[in-house]
């Protein structure tokens, strides 16, 4: 199958069944306790600063290891593996000094999650595995000042973000990435310098991949970092009409309920959670273990609130395997269909006749 | 007061240079904190987005605009709304959008530069996710004709939806607002022309918007504002009618089209319609004359105000009038001893007239109601008062003639007609305690034996209602109780009272009340120590009447066995019928519906019934005698419903589904998951009519009849939906109560439930013409579907052709219209919020509507073994249809 054939396949697959995307990547890399040294390789023995903790490297000094992880989580039954390029922008890598190998690292990393997916693919004739390239949040947001003194002051600007989303958006689709991800997204204003990057991009190469994008509420008010509700949220991103909308990270899936209630109520797209595995107790552990985030995830399924489902924080292979096993039988939420208005937003929406 | 149902969207146009030169000078003086202050003050004065315009030749205008937009993201009060982008470079605008994280409009682009340029920008607008103003404005110009606007607009149009796939509905044409009434004849048609192209572009081009700069077409009056906010009113009147639906205004500045004094408004249309040459002149007339005053002069007769006191207090609760009454009770308290003499003296007077007025039938519901509302709102301004005396004296407060305990029974939701016998009976002095909706017995009992009430008023609508007031009743008998229990609300009947709820209840009297205006009289008698002993003598000697009338009437009513009823079942020719395969299978949502959409929908003529105006709308409004009252409550009712349209007072949700179906064993309905029918999904069961038909050709109908049955080998389908217009009502209810405004209280729920049954009417319409499609060249009047001129049926469980509301459970389980639709089930199958409507849908032409009847305890047990509940289970359900007593007959029993 090529990449064509695989989005037409993955647009009827998510018809008829619910989708699992797979769980958190940091956490996994943790696990293997590398040093600076294994960080640096042989490649980057000589880079000035420290690179320990820079886990979008691992894609560029140990692909074996990204690899393995990918291969787990799709053995485990994930359907999308997200690419390890969270914090792989231009400008994400400025603090490890490393904006020259950011695309590399969008293109190495795609390419190893798509060798992952043909291994686990032909491990089981039939199966289709996908690679959704993320684009992360980046360190930096276009609509807070991080002067409280000069709240007009920015330290981004809307072009410097979309300058370094459309080098990453190139990187990945070089890599071999099925969809774009646009994820954790708590500024929407960096999400559509994201979006209008991967819409020129698209226009760029004459064609388009499905685009998933997916905000987080930061806290129990409900809104995103940058103040919108979920339903302001959702009208500021879709015009560029995406494969789905949805939330990850911050909460765990019971707090998350309401808003994907909302998402899923107001959205003719897909809807997508990946939560977090619960609410990080006072060590900053997550500690829902899989069948408990299973029950709830697998509850947004049975409950026709969701069409894509996976973990974020805290959330493991183990995890991923539960709730693909909670929402195997389950039928995908159904479209609702929603009536041509003029939709608006500000901080919150606006509805127009 | 215009009478378009659309909503118009208030732009905010203080933070623009070029219009406001105090925004200017701050803006230009860097005084941006004091600039944030002016877009705050317009969100507050109701602007729902605010217009940003930095076109100024002292200043940099991209930095500025950059500058407070970043300033206006860092102020939630301000950022809530979504903003406008406005200026005439392109640069500026790609600047500004490039700055704000929400959904903006750009104002403007055009064909000015020709086709490139505007496709090119729109493009743009697109991706940055923004929704657009256009301009009728092209190559050749901007359009001052009809014509020419609608040309250039239309052009526009299709260039964008078309040729880039821009979404319609963020289109916003500005069809060019220009000042008329210059002293040149031909800028004199300029509003005209306006106005018709907006009728032009709604009409022509879908979900496309109208928009326009307002205060442009008085710019001849500068200097004079209220002959120029008459203009903007008497212009946006016409405007909006024809379709225009935002605005660039200063919200707060708006004269009331209805307000403005008619010889300035006729003056004023005549410009503005270019209804009389020498308009103008006209208006330059008198325009000086209102120089500096607000131009709104509209007289009321306030003659009544020279009265004395207690005729000015009489004369408020008789009209319903509570601008003065706070005044006239301080006056009327001044002159009285003590602050309880009021009550008891002028305001219970007042009552009084009013009362005799209800009683003799020159005064109606809707009134009544207002005046209450008035009476209320006095006896509030006296408490504290009361209060004070009674610290001081020691004395009682005023005893009311009676206390009534009310309350909807627990499984049911529907409180409306309760609402209006409370009231009614506060009228009357009689001290209410109302214990709200879906309360169980328990706590029914508990509060009236704390509160030593004198009476307890049972309410409810559903049948299930019917089960749960004999137990209140039982419940009553139990405890030792003695007291009168009224029984009201739509499905009780003296017939039931007598038979079902009075046995249950001996040691007391359970007696059944018509509608409000009889509980005055009801109650009165049941107090009264003079009448209360033959009153209640008289309601028993016509309970057993009724009862052995109705144990008579029983055994003649003619049944035939579920066998015999089944072999005269409606046999439909399916041989050949191909039924329509619906567009969709499986469930389809529908969020945050437009309530303006359903408007047309309504059936009047209940919604006069629910404050007991008997009569067929329209014709009700010109009746001789209450036709004065249903027009005023008509004119209250619009008015609402405009505020609930504009102001979005209610969430419309539904949710609809179809399913292949195929009828199996005569009465029952399987569904299934998809088309390859193998898996059965769920299954309805439907009751048959039993009665005797003797020499009739009518067959014993069931619902069942009506879709294909499984041996034809036909795929045939059924439908079902559940549709409310109610997120929002107890709220509002709850708000108006608050504020002691029983009137208004009553008068939105009354509003939502017709809503809500105009969703399931339009809803139906839409299910027939798009959705199933079976009828999609339908082409009916309101009033036509009102009297049901379609093909094919919506029948509710609980109501008269499947009069089992359990058959809701599995219809919600289907369609899991909780979740949904956000509409849940009570334990008796009450749907909450009231304001909702569910049903099933059949398509067959032949299929209709009928009522079951009453039904033999043959169907019963079948009916039981095939819902797998138990007899008694089943009967309690079925109790108000069954044809025999349970318990007491055989299998044999039917005839």
């Amino acid at each position: 199958m090529n990449r064509d054939e695989r989005i037409a396949y993955l647009k009827n697959d998510v018809k008829n069944r619910v989708l699992v995307l797979d769980g958190a990547m940091g956490t996994m890399i943790q696990g293997y306790k590398l040093t600076e040294a294994d960080f640096r390789g042989e490649r980057f023995k000589n880079h000035p600063v420290d690179l320990k903790g820079d886990n979008e490297l691992i894609g560029l000094v140990r692909p074996d290891i990204l690899r393995d992880i990918h291969l787990e989580y799709f053995r485990a039954g994930a359907d999308i593996a997200e690419t390890n390029t969270f914090g792989a922008t231009v400008i994400a890598q400025a603090d490890y000094k490393l904006e020259s190998v950011s695309y590399e690292m969008n293109v190495q990393s795609a390419k190893i999650a798509r060798e992952a997916a043909a291994i686990a693919e032909s491990e089981t004739p039939g199966r289709v595995c996908y690679v959704a390239g993320v684009l992360g949040p980046t360190n930096r947001t276009a609509s807070i000042s991080p002067k409280v003194s000069d709240p007009g002051f920015r330290n981004v600007t809307f072009d410097e973000l979309r300058e370094a989303y459309k080098d990453s958006t190139r990187g990945l689709i070089e890599g071999g990435a099925d969809l774009i991800l646009v994820e954790t997204i708590f500024d929407t204003l960096n999400a559509k310098a994201a979006l209008f990057a991967v819409s020129e991009v698209f226009e760029e190469l004459g064609f388009e991949l499905p685009v998933m994008i997916s905000g987080t509420i930061t806290d129990m008010s409900g809104r995103l970092l940058s103040g919108q509700t979920p339903e302001a949220f959702w009208n500021s991103v879709a015009h560029v009409k995406p494969f789905s909308i949805g939330l990850n990270c911050a909460l765990g899936a019971k707090e998350m309920r309401p808003h994907i209630h909302t998402l899923s109520r107001i959205a003719g797209v897909n809807v997508s959670a990946h939560p977090n595995a619960g609410l990080p107790n006072e060590m900053g552990e997550y500690d829902e273990t899989p069948d408990q985030m299973a029950a709830f995830v697998g509850e947004f399924a049975s409950s026709g609130l969701v069409n894509i489902v996976g973990g974020c924080c805290g959330s493991t292979p183990g995890h991923i395997h539960a709730i693909a096993e909670a929402v195997k039988k389950i039928t995908p939420r159904d479209m609702p269909e929603i009536e041509p208005r003029l939709r608006l937003s500000g901080l919150e929406p606006f509805t127009g006749a | 007061m215009t009478q378009s149902t659309a909503s118009f969207i208030n732009i905010g146009e203080r933070t623009n240079v070029t219009g406001s030169a105090k925004f200017k000078k701050l803006i230009v003086d860097g005084r941006y904190d004091e600039a944030l202050t002016v877009a705050l003050q317009q969100v507050e004065s109701g602007a729902q987005i605010i217009d940003i315009n930095m076109d100024e030749g002292m200043l940099d205008s991209e930095a500025a605009m950059v500058r407070f937009l970043n300033l206006i993201a860092a102020e939630p009060d301000i950022a809530r709304v979504p903003i406008m982008i406005d200026s005439s470079k392109w640069s500026i605008i790609e600047a500004g959008l490039k700055c704000v994280q929400g959904k903006a409009i750009v104002n403007s682009i055009s064909l000015k530069e020709g086709e490139e340029a505007f496709l090119d920008h729109a493009r743009k607008v697109l991706r940055y996710g923004a929704a657009a103003v256009v301009m009728a404005f092209d190559e050749d110009g901007q359009a001052d004709t009809a014509n020419r606007k609608f040309e250039i607009c239309e052009r526009s149009y299709r260039l964008l939806v078309d040729k880039i796939g821009f979404p319609p509905e963020d289109i916003i044409f500005d069809p060019n607002i220009f000042a008329v009434a210059t002293g040149i004849d031909e800028h004199n048609n300029y509003g005209v022309e306006f106005i018709e192209a907006t009728r032009r572009i709604k009409q022509n081009l879908p979900h496309a918007h109208v928009s326009g700069g307002v205060s442009n077409v008085s710019f001849s009056f500068r200097g004079n504002e209220p002959v120029r906010e008459a203009m903007h009113s008497v212009f946006l009147y016409h405007a909006i009618q024809a379709g225009m639906d935002m605005g660039i205004v200063n919200a707060g500045q708006l004269a009331i089209y209805d307000e403005i004094e008619p010889e300035l408004r006729t003056r004023v249309e005549d410009v503005i319609l270019n209804r009389r040459p020498d308009g103008t002149e006209r208006l330059l007339e008198i325009a000086e004359r209102y120089k500096g005053d607000a131009g709104k002069k509209k007289e009321e007769d306030l003659s009544w105000r020279e009265l004395p006191v207690n005729e000015r207090l009489t004369h408020s609760l008789v009209k319903g009038i509570n601008a003065f009454i706070e005044e006239d009770t301080e006056a009327a308290r001044q002159v009285a001893v003590k602050p309880l003499d009021v009550i008891e003296g002028p305001l219970m007077d007042g009552m009084n007239v009013v009362g005799d007025l209800f009683g003799s039938g020159k005064m109606f519901l809707p009134q009544v109601v207002k005046s209450a509302r008035v009476m209320k709102q006095a006896v509030a301004y006296l408490m504290p008062f009361m209060e004070e005396e009674k610290r001081r004296t020691g004395a009682e407060q005023n005893k009311a003639a009676a206390r009534i305990l009310m309350a909807t029974v627990k499984g049911d939701v529907h409180d409306i007609g309760k609402n209006i016998v409370g009231v009614v009976l506060q009228c009357n002095n009689f001290e209410v305690i109302d214990m709200g909706v879906m309360v169980p017995a328990a706590e029914i009992l508990k509060r009236a034996r704390e509160e030593k009430v004198d009476v307890i008023g049972l309410s409810g609508l559903i049948t299930p209602s019917l089960d749960e007031m004999c137990h209140v009743a039982a419940e009553m008998e139990r405890e030792g109780f003695s007291i009168p229990l009224l029984i009201g609300g739509a499905t009780t009947s003296r017939i039931h009272t007598a038979v079902k709820v009075h046995p249950n209840y001996k040691r007391g009297q359970a007696i059944y009340v018509t509608d409000a205006s009889r509980a005055v009289g009801v109650v009165s008698q049941l107090i009264s120590e003079n009448t209360k002993v033959s009153y209640i003598d008289d309601v028993r000697a016509e309970y057993v009447k009724m009862a052995a009338a109705h144990a008579n009437a029983r055994q003649t009513k003619e049944r035939q066995t579920l066998e015999a009823a089944r072999e005269n079942r409606m046999k439909i020719e399916w041989e050949g019928y191909k039924p329509t395969k619906p567009t969709f299978l499986g469930t389809k949502v529908f969020e945050d519906y437009p309530i303006e959409k359903l408007v047309p929908y309504i059936d009047w003529t209940p919604f006069f019934a629910t404050w007991e105006l008997a009569g067929h709308y329209p014709q009700i409004l010109q009746d001789d005698k209450i036709g004065e009252a249903a027009r005023s409550l008509f004119e209250d009712a619009q008015e609402m419903l405009k505020q609930m349209v504009d102001e979005k007072w209610l969430r419309a949700s539904a949710v609809i589904g179809f399913w292949p179906a195929n009828s199996v064993g005569t009465d029952d309905i399987e569904l299934y998951g998809d088309d390859t029918r193998a898996e059965t999904k769920a299954m309805l069961h439907s009751l048959r009519q039993q009665m005797a038909r003797g020499k009739s050709d009518r067959a014993n109908m069931a619902l069942a009849d009506f879709i294909a049955p499984k041996e034809t080998g036909i795929a045939d389908y059924i439908g079902g939906f559940a549709v409310t217009t109610g997120h929002g009502e107890d709220e509002i209810a709850k708000a108006f109560a608050d504020k002691l405004d029983d009137y208004k209280s009553i008068l939105s729920k009354a509003l939502a439930d017709r809503l809500a049954e105009a969703f399931a009417e339009h809803m139906h319409e839409r299910v027939r013409r798009e959705f199933w499609a079976y009828a999609s060249g339908e082409t009916l009047s309101n009033a036509d579907l009102i009297a049901e001129k379609y093909q094919g049926i919506r029948p509710a469980p609980g109501y008269p052709a499947q009069p089992d509301h359990t058959e809701k459970k599995t219809l919600f389980e289907l369609l899991d219209a909780e979740d949904k639709a956000g509409i849940k089930l009570t334990e008796s199958y009450a749907m909450w919020p009231g304001a909702a409507v569910s049903g099933f849908y059949f398509s067959h032409p032949q299929s209709e509507y009928f009522g079951v009847g009453r039904i033999e305890r043959d169907q019963v047990v079948d009916y039981a073994a095939r819902k797998g509940m138990t007899l008694a289970e089943c009967e309690r359900w079925l109790a108000p249809i069954l044809n025999y007593t349970p318990g007491t007959e055989t299998d044999n029993a039917a005839a």
